[in-house]
């Protein structure tokens, strides 16, 4: 029997998927009889899941500018050649 | 999004040969299709837009200079991020040390993996905000943690990098990551639980 201190230090790996199945069997039924410890289980899931979701934001137009013409000016005096 | 990334991955070997012998419109391909990423990265780890400007041009700088040695056995995504991290790093490092307030100071009195809100959210709980409004409650978020989880974070959840890129990336052991990566986690469930939690269920609901 898992115990709720035991779940949640296997949280990460059963929320990475990488625990093997012996493992994850007593997970998955620590979940369906532990109320707390499925509530934690779903929101760090949904947690992860909104933060992989989101777009980066396009980059403030003159700091891309200035980025390229950094470039530039680089490319134009060749790499190690000059 | 992850299919363009899997698209983009795919297709980028032919990008990145072209770059590497000296085609500069392959190589600014490459920086338009990153920037946005690496600008992130630097902002999370740096918090701080001057520096995180400094790392992105450093970034791609170093990447130009030194394209020779990146040898394709990673992604090139891989490869920059952690060119960005190192130089991120040195630049946190570097306030660090001309602040009287250390970075490392926790600004949360421990209890890193303590549970205390147990309320469950909504089903979609992104969707009751604007994505201005969650992009900043999320930022919010990441930016309350300590540095050294807060960088794990970002890589692993984030950017997506593998367990074992990101210890690589931060010179720290595998276990290490694994234990940030799930501070970093319960506390963002923790502090996300206010703005996400389903209207109507208390605290005590399940007990």
């Amino acid at each position: 029997m898992l115990t709720c201190k035991d779940f949640l230090t296997e949280l990460n790996d059963y929320l990475d998927e990488s625990v093997d199945r012996e493992l994850k069997v007593k997970l998955e039924q620590h979940v369906t009889e532990c109320p707390n410890c499925f509530v934690v289980f779903d929101t760090t899931k949904k947690t992860i899941k909104i933060y992989k979701g989101i777009e980066p934001q396009v980059i403030p137009e003159d700091i891309h500018s200035r980025l390229m013409a950094a470039l530039h000016k680089k490319m134009a005096a060749g790499k190690g050649y000059s | 999004m992850s299919e363009t990334t899997v698209a983009e991955v795919f297709d980028e070997a032919p990008l990145v040969e072209r770059a590497r012998s000296g085609d500069t419109a392959a190589f600014s391909e490459l920086v338009n299709r990153y920037e946005r990423k690496i600008f992130r990265l630097a902002k999370h780890i740096t918090q701080n837009d001057e520096d995180a400007e400094d790392v992105l041009q450093e970034t791609f700088l170093k990447a130009y200079s030194h394209l020779e040695s990146f040898q394709g056995h990673s992604k090139f995504y891989t490869w920059i991020v952690r060119i960005a991290v190192n130089e991120a790093l040195m630049k946190l490092r570097k306030r660090k040390s001309s602040r009287t307030v250390s970075l490392d100071e926790p600004t949360d009195t421990g209890e890193d993996t303590m549970v205390r809100e147990i309320a469950v959210w909504e089903e979609n709980p992104e969707q009751k905000y604007s994505r201005d409004e969650l992009r900043e409650i999320l930022d919010k978020a990441v930016e309350s943690l300590k540095p050294a989880f807060r960088t794990v974070f970002v890589l692993r959840d984030i950017e997506e990098l593998s367990t074992e890129e990101t210890a690589t990336a931060l010179d720290i052991s595998i276990p290490a990551v694994k234990s940030r990566l799930l501070r970093a986690r319960l506390q963002l469930r923790e502090k996300l639980t206010k703005f996400f939690r389903r209207k109507g269920d208390d605290v005590f609901a399940y007990l």
